[in-house]
């Protein structure tokens, strides 16, 4: 089959690499309609990822048809138009049984090998290299789904492809982190970056009912999607004092929440860091009132050096966390869109063939021509 | 030590006959020995299975694959707090002869890691079913054209 390969820093290609096969009796094979680009290759893409090897197969984000089950399979049967969930996880472990599947302990095939503080692996992640379990990535004609009765969930007929595609990662993050960031009815919450995770945080706090969501961000074509779709107001931080502004359109107070999504940092070959991340986390801590709550998305850099750990202890403030979503609001999310609540095809602002799969990348990862996410059919 | 720790691949029904036995394993202390005292016991490895001690031993006996580390591990057993499942342990036994094809393993750089790897197996067993396999990789199969 053909998948889209990691082949060395800044270099994909698309090539001949052998069908995926069932490996265990609770996968199925599913053939893939749509895959979209995600932040967190970014640091892949550019060679930052030590356990990357050439011809691994990215994509953590897809949708497909079921073509193979494994004799362990109970809810999927050939023929079922699925989603699959970005987080590998078996569903019988106690992280799992509480709802936090990205937390499993069991989706990764050598855990005890890239678990030197012991313990502490994370669910396992299609697409990313075998620290994240050794799971092909969806960027291909087929991908393998480990877990399906747990991570796969048939699409339902209203529900097209485009849009469903999203229920896989970007919209089940942005409902994580209005979820983590505890909005309420009546909240101000603030977001910093408008991606695709960054729009979703906000449709998500909107129908949570917060009476204002702010984006931050400099990208006027993103601002004025998010302004569009999400009905959150733009704020570009070329041209504003973005904490005066939040102090002003919350009354002086802050947001309540402040979720960073900022995505992945821009790929850097000489080992230096890059000042924009840690600058959003700290706006976002010094912007947020008292008592309030910041939330930190995405595949963060190990080490953030002045931190504002004194305005958390200040302003009360709760700091939380998360790099992939849960499965648990997949369903939900499905119906959602269903019913038209939860509108993501905008989002898929490229639509490409699978071959040119290198260029999609290009764009994304440049934000060039106004591209959101770039989706390939294979 | 608790008494399970010496009753070898079946514990025998006396030793499970259910959580109250097991909580009669005292709490080990987190580190036995330095790293600079090769006479020191191993460090205990240990994984919380989220299933009651009968499910992670069934009628007493070590599960797969822990069996066939028979003789070159010893193993604790004990009710997890917190309604958690069981907390099962094991570490190399000093001065034992290691099973034939494993004793690279037992003595090697790490020899907590084949410890560790089977006691998540044995994990993986209990909670989802089966051991998880990594999809092979691209490189790892000819057919790959560049």
């Amino acid at each position: 089959m053909r998948a889209l390969c990691w082949v060395a820093a800044d270099e994909l290609a698309v090539r001949e690499v052998p069908d995926p096969e069932l490996r265990n009796e609770r996968d199925v094979i599913v053939r893939v309609r749509r895959s979209a680009t995600c932040g967190g290759d970014l640091p892949l893409l550019a060679g930052r990822d030590p356990l990357l090897r050439t011809g691994d197969v990215l994509g953590a984000e897809f949708l497909g048809e079921v073509v193979e089950v494994g004799p362990g399979v109970r809810r999927h049967r050939t023929g079922d138009r699925v989603v699959v969930g970005t987080s590998v996880a078996c569903g019988g472990c106690w992280y799992c049984r509480q709802g936090l599947h990205s937390c499993c302990d069991n989706a990764h095939a050598d855990p005890a090998s890239v678990d030197p503080d012991w313990g502490r692996s994370d669910a396992g992640c299609f697409g990313r290299p075998r620290a994240a379990g050794g799971f092909a990535g969806g960027h291909a004609e087929y991908v393998r789904v480990p877990y399906a009765d747990v991570g796969a969930f048939r699409v339902p007929d209203a529900v097209d492809d485009d849009r469903a595609l999203f229920a896989a990662d970007a919209a089940p993050t942005g409902w994580l982190a209005a979820e983590l960031g505890a909005v309420r009815p009546g909240d101000v919450v603030a977001i910093w970056g408008a991606g695709a995770v960054g729009q979703l945080t906000a449709r998500a706090a909107v129908l949570r009912g917060a009476s204002r969501v702010l984006v931050v961000d400099r990208h006027e074509d993103r601002l004025r999607m998010a302004e569009r779709h999400s009905g959150a107001e733009p704020l570009d931080y070329r041209r504003t004092d973005v904490a005066a502004e939040l102090r002003d359109r919350s009354g002086g107070r802050g947001p309540d929440v402040c979720v960073v999504a900022v995505g992945a940092p821009p790929p850097d070959r000489f080992g230096g860091r890059s000042a924009d991340r840690p600058d959003a986390r700290r706006e976002a801590v010094h912007a947020c009132r008292k008592g309030g709550v910041v939330v930190v998305l995405g595949a963060a850099d190990g080490f953030v050096d002045a931190f504002p750990l004194g305005t958390v202890t200040d302003r009360r403030l709760t700091l939380r966390g998360a790099r992939r979503p849960d499965l648990r609001d997949v369903p939900m999310l499905l119906d959602r869109m269903a019913r038209d609540e939860l509108c993501t095809e905008h989002l898929a602002t490229h639509r490409l063939p699978l071959e040119h799969g290198p260029q999609g990348y290009e764009l994304f990862r440049d934000r060039a021509d106004g591209c959101v996410r770039a989706v390939f059919t294979p | 030590m608790g008494r399970l720790a010496r009753a070898g691949p079946a514990l025998g029904s006396a030793a499970l006959t259910g959580a109250v036995r097991l909580l009669l394993v005292p709490r080990w202390r987190g580190r036995t020995g330095a790293d600079s005292d090769p006479a020191a016991p191993a460090r205990w490895e240990v994984v919380t299975v989220d299933r009651p001690p009968e499910q992670v031993l069934p009628d007493g006996r070590w599960p797969e694959p822990l069996r066939r580390l028979d003789g070159a591990v010893e193993v604790r057993v004990r009710a997890a707090p917190g309604d958690r499942g069981t907390e099962l342990a094991a570490r190399p036994l000093a001065g034992a002869t290691p099973p034939a094809g494993l004793a690279a393993h037992l003595v090697g750089d790490d020899p907590g890691l084949l410890v560790r790897r089977t006691l998540r197996q044995v994990k993986q067993r209990v909670e989802a079913g089966e051991v998880l396999r990594a999809d092979r990789s691209a490189l790892d199969r000819p057919e790959v054209h560049g």
